[in-house]
């Protein structure tokens, strides 16, 4: 379809601007722009219809099912985006005074209290925009933490193999090194490797549990001891939280730290890759490293915030992706912790139900159930007939759905993960392994029409590797004129 | 409405059959006893759920307790602009809101498609050659600059006194991860003292990061500026408002290497602080070095145009540990919504809006600058749409006091005296309001 450049007519127009009825203020010539930005020249009308047909090229949550393995992809409540968009909380300034904000701040303290109960930790902060903005914050804590007690020789920290790529990525941003280690099959953590990992140069550890193989690491509590016993800190990626609210909490794990994904668990809208939120929990022995500008309930009964001279620092502007807590808010406040925990156990239902209509023709790459998600191996299939996990994945699509995350995690070869949530209904899942079921046959018979999936869509597969080696990153207005 | 749950008691015991289980407890049995029961015991004591009314009812409640001014003139990162209905509507489309990151091109075309106009926007207000789908804000992309700016012969980084302050500490925060170093370069009369920066750069400078307008309004003298730092072989990063850059000349005009900035004044509402839109643009030389995600255009096998997420070999999913950044998640959604903005409001639109922003605040700037106490700050400095006046501290709060008994929100107090913004909506009706009651404070 048509950019926005292209559907530009020079000298159209779209909204006015007020006039202002102040005179024209002089301004100084070599101050000023020399030619005007070239912005695509449109009607109303033409903006409406150029982004209604790009909504028509998006699939996202209400178009159908979406079983994207560690996104938790859950049905977004109409409700929240009411409650984001009241005028109460869109309209107020991020530096207006506290006591013409208090509703603002109350929702903050009550989101964070509701949150530090349900995982187990004293305090939390929002001012994270992201999971991976909420690791990076949660190892500054544990660095903090490290130098103020002078213990400056702890430099590593460990990640094991089968973790979100973020998890490494953020421990280097944070000036630490990097200790992988290798993962039972299961993706659990290798005790004896742990052992051998951990020292005095140990500043801590970050894990995912449930894993992202969607196993529960049923040796946690050890894990975390070993990691305490060698004087080092645990952070908890809470990815993957949708399978345990009220099962299991990361404090009662033995975690000190913790980020939760507002845009997975406590379904907030993804955005097509954003805003998030990463609210950050941790224990007491944290607690003074937080940002500034903490949300809390005055003796007075008022609403303000708390500054600590110990803080690792500001993570972001003003209080962080506000009205996406508001929306975490209001979900939890209908849910109540009777229907979070009602929510996890159906995500793990839902995984486990799918994952056995499955079990025949898709083995999973584990024994035993799984929490929320799951991971298969399509290697065999890859050996016999030459259908790849992308093709597998691709051909979801003209079955009419999202496809599963594919590759990931690194450790499983031809890996497809499964993240149903407990938003989806029993047909809904008889449906797609249904349809799983036709690829896996088709996959047998007719492997040739796999690698051209999808069929059904605008495009076919985009040449990725041309698109990286030769970037065009903007429209060329020259070649237009030409 | 309930808890979303589809599945019907009689439909899960069916799913358990299946499974092989008699109870939903038996999946979790990997989890020690005692943790699950305390976990069971805690989310007990939490509130029960309620309907959706309810919780609608509660949310509305905390609105309330907000105040919401008929008129802003504080600015300080957060700018009270119109937003055109359209673009409400076009950021509230359904598939837009709830997909996620456009890892599956053949079914993201829309917004792929969507971040490659608004990279391209980027680009001609920045005056750049590439831009990234966005980081988190405004202060993140300092942050992230600093960080992309680095060589491994040149770690310092050097902030000028004009920039944001949560900027600075923001950037502070990350250096502390980094072990990398930063130095302040002060300001002098409201802009940047170039004897200091003289001073400071030196070969071990990787970059100098420079707001301007500056956080107290004043536009810097960018080109002399960046002479200075390239002739010391660093880095030069302008952040900018977005607004100032239809009518000021951009970053890139003015030699910048790198612009970044947040783009909340392109149609995002001021929601107590975010989500904002950080946003970062660069010259060629520096594409590869980008974080975060950024949209490239390519063709699929029939030869139809396309795009897709490229250039991914810099990012934590592929490099992990070596990663130019760990950003995954980003504000594509007001990515999104800027570039529905800009597209509503067109080069005409835009240029209005600024040129609104120019005059408003001149007016207000002239009128309160003659009131004592309200002096300006910074006089004959070139300003755009903020200004500092030189009041004393009990005089801005009586000020901002009787502003408030009106149901205006004044400027925000600064060191020095009060940081004024006004904008296109800050109606000349609006600003002699402002002034009578100051003068009246005076009286």
């Amino acid at each position: 379809m048509k950019l926005s450049f292209e559907r530009s007519v020079p000298g159209r127009r779209g909204c006015r601007a007020p006039q202002s009825a102040a005179p024209h203020a002089a301004i100084e010539e070599s101050l000023l722009r020399k030619l005007p930005p070239r912005l695509p020249e449109l009607s109303e009308t033409d903006v409406s219809r150029h982004f209604s047909e790009l909504e028509r090229q998006v699939y996202g949550v209400n178009d159908g099912f979406y079983p994207l393995g560690s996104c938790t992809m859950k049905y977004n409540p109409a409700v929240n985006e009411q409650a984001a968009s009241l005028e109460g909380f869109s309209g107020i300034h991020p530096l207006q005074p506290v006591e013409s904000a208090q509703g603002a701040i109350e929702a903050l303290v009550r989101a964070k209290e509701l949150l530090c109960q349900l995982v187990g930790m004293d305090e939390m902060t929002f001012q994270p925009a992201a999971g991976a903005h909420g690791e990076f914050l949660g190892l500054l804590l544990i660095k903090r933490y490290h130098e103020e007690r002078g213990d400056c020789a702890r430099k590593k920290i460990i990640v094991p193999d089968s973790a979100h790529g973020t998890n490494p990525a953020t421990a280097s941003m944070a000036g630490f090194t990097v200790i992988n280690i290798p993962s039972a099959q299961d993706g659990t953590v290798d005790l004896a490797a742990l052992r051998a990992a951990v020292g005095p140069d140990t500043a801590g550890l970050m894990l995912t549990n449930p894993n992202t193989l969607g196993i529960f690491d049923k040796n946690i509590l050890e894990i975390t001891d070993i990691v305490h016993g060698a004087g080092g800190l645990c952070y908890y990626d809470g990815a993957n939280m949708n399978a345990v609210m009220g099962a299991a909490r990361p404090g009662d794990m033995g975690f000190d730290a913790v980020h939760l994904n507002l845009h997975k668990t406590f379904s907030t809208p993804h955005g097509g890759g954003g805003p998030g939120a990463g609210a950050v929990g941790c224990k007491e022995c944290l607690t003074p490293y937080l940002p500034n500008r903490l949300p809390v309930r005055l003796a007075d009964g008022t609403f303000g915030y708390a500054d600590s001279e110990h803080s690792v620092g500001r993570m972001k502007f003003f209080c962080g992706n506000f009205l996406v807590v508001l929306r975490a808010l209001t979900y939890i406040t209908m849910l109540g912790g009777d229907g979070l925990q009602e929510a996890s156990e159906n995500a793990v239902l839902n995984a486990n139900y799918l994952r056995a209509l499955l079990k025949s023709e898709l083995p999973a790459a584990n024994e035993g159930f799984c929490m929320h998600e799951f991971v298969v191996s399509l290697e065999s299939l890859k050996k016999e007939t030459g259908v790849s996990a992308m093709d597998v994945a691709k051909s979801f699509i003209d079955a009419g759905m999202h496809p599963p995350t594919m590759y990931f995690p690194l450790i499983v070869h031809e890996a497809l993960m499964f993240e149903p949530t407990e938003t989806e209904g029993k047909e809904t899942l008889d449906a797609a392994a249904e349809a799983v079921r036709n690829i896996l046959a088709r996959a047998k018979t007719e492997p040739e029409a796999l690698h051209l999936a999808p069929v059904t869509t605008p495009i076919g597969r985009p040449d990725e590797v041309g698109a990286a080696r030769n970037p065009i990153l903007r429209y060329d207005f020259t070649e237009a004129d030409q | 409405m309930g808890n979303f749950l589809p599945s019907t008691d009689a439909q899960c015991k069916e799913m358990l059959n299946v499974i092989g289980v008699s109870s939903v407890g038996e999946l979790y049995a990997d989890i020690p006893r005692a943790m699950r029961e305390k976990a069971a015991e805690a989310v007990n004591e939490l509130p029960k759920g309620v309907s959706e009314f309810e919780a609608l009812d509660a949310m509305r409640a905390l609105a309330k307790k907000n105040r919401v001014f008929d008129a802003i003139f504080r600015g300080a990162g957060a700018y009270w602009h119109h937003i055109p209905a359209v673009v409400s509507r076009v950021a509230a489309k359904e598939a837009f809101v709830t997909a996620y990151t456009p890892y599956q091109p053949e079914i993201s075309q829309g917004i792929l498609q969507t971040i490659f106009e608004y990279q391209t926007i980027l680009c001609e207000l920045t005056g750049m050659d590439a831009g990234n789908a966005s980081v988190y804000d405004g202060a993140t992309a300092a942050a992230e600059a600093a960080a992309m700016c680095r060589e491994r012969n040149r770690t310092l980084t050097l902030l000028a006194g004009g920039l944001n302050p949560e900027s600075i500490e923001t950037v502070r925060t990350y250096s502390f991860g980094a072990d990398a170093e930063y130095a302040i370069v002060p300001n002098k009369e409201g802009r940047l003292d170039l004897d200091a920066l003289k001073t400071a750069l030196n070969t071990g400078v990787a970059s100098l990061i420079l707001q301007s307008p500056n956080y107290f309004g004043v536009v810097e003298d960018i080109p002399a500026i960046a002479e200075l730092v390239h002739a010391a072989g660093a880095k030069l990063v302008v952040s900018m408002n977005p607004t100032a850059m239809v009518l000021l000349r951009s970053p890139g005009e003015c030699g910048a290497d790198v612009a970044i900035g947040d783009g909340q004044p392109l149609g995002i509402p001021l929601s107590y602080g975010g989500p904002y839109l950080g946003f970062m643009a660069c010259k060629k030389e520096m594409i590869r070095k980008l974080p975060g995600r950024i949209v490239g255009q390519t063709a699929d096998a029939a030869g139809r145009r396309c795009f897709v997420l490229t250039l991914q070999a810099r990012e934590q999913h592929i490099r992990r540990e070596k990663a130019s950044s760990n950003i995954c998640s980003n504000q594509a959604l007001c990515a999104l919504t800027a570039a529905a903005y800009c597209s509503a409001m067109g080069p005409q639109g835009m240029g209005e809006v600024a040129r609104a922003c120019y005059d408003n605040a001149h007016y207000l700037a002239a009128k309160l600058g003659k009131i004592k106490g309200f002096e300006l700050a910074y006089p004959g400095a070139p300003f755009f749409h903020e200004f500092v006046t030189g009041t004393p501290a009990d005089l801005t709060e009586r000020a901002l006091k009787a502003l408030g008994e009106k149901n205006i929100l004044g400027g925000l107090p600064v060191e020095g005296g009060i940081l004024w913004c006004a904008t296109e909506r800050n109606t000349s009706a609006q600003i002699d309001a402002l002034v009578e009651t100051v003068k009246a404070v005076i009286a």
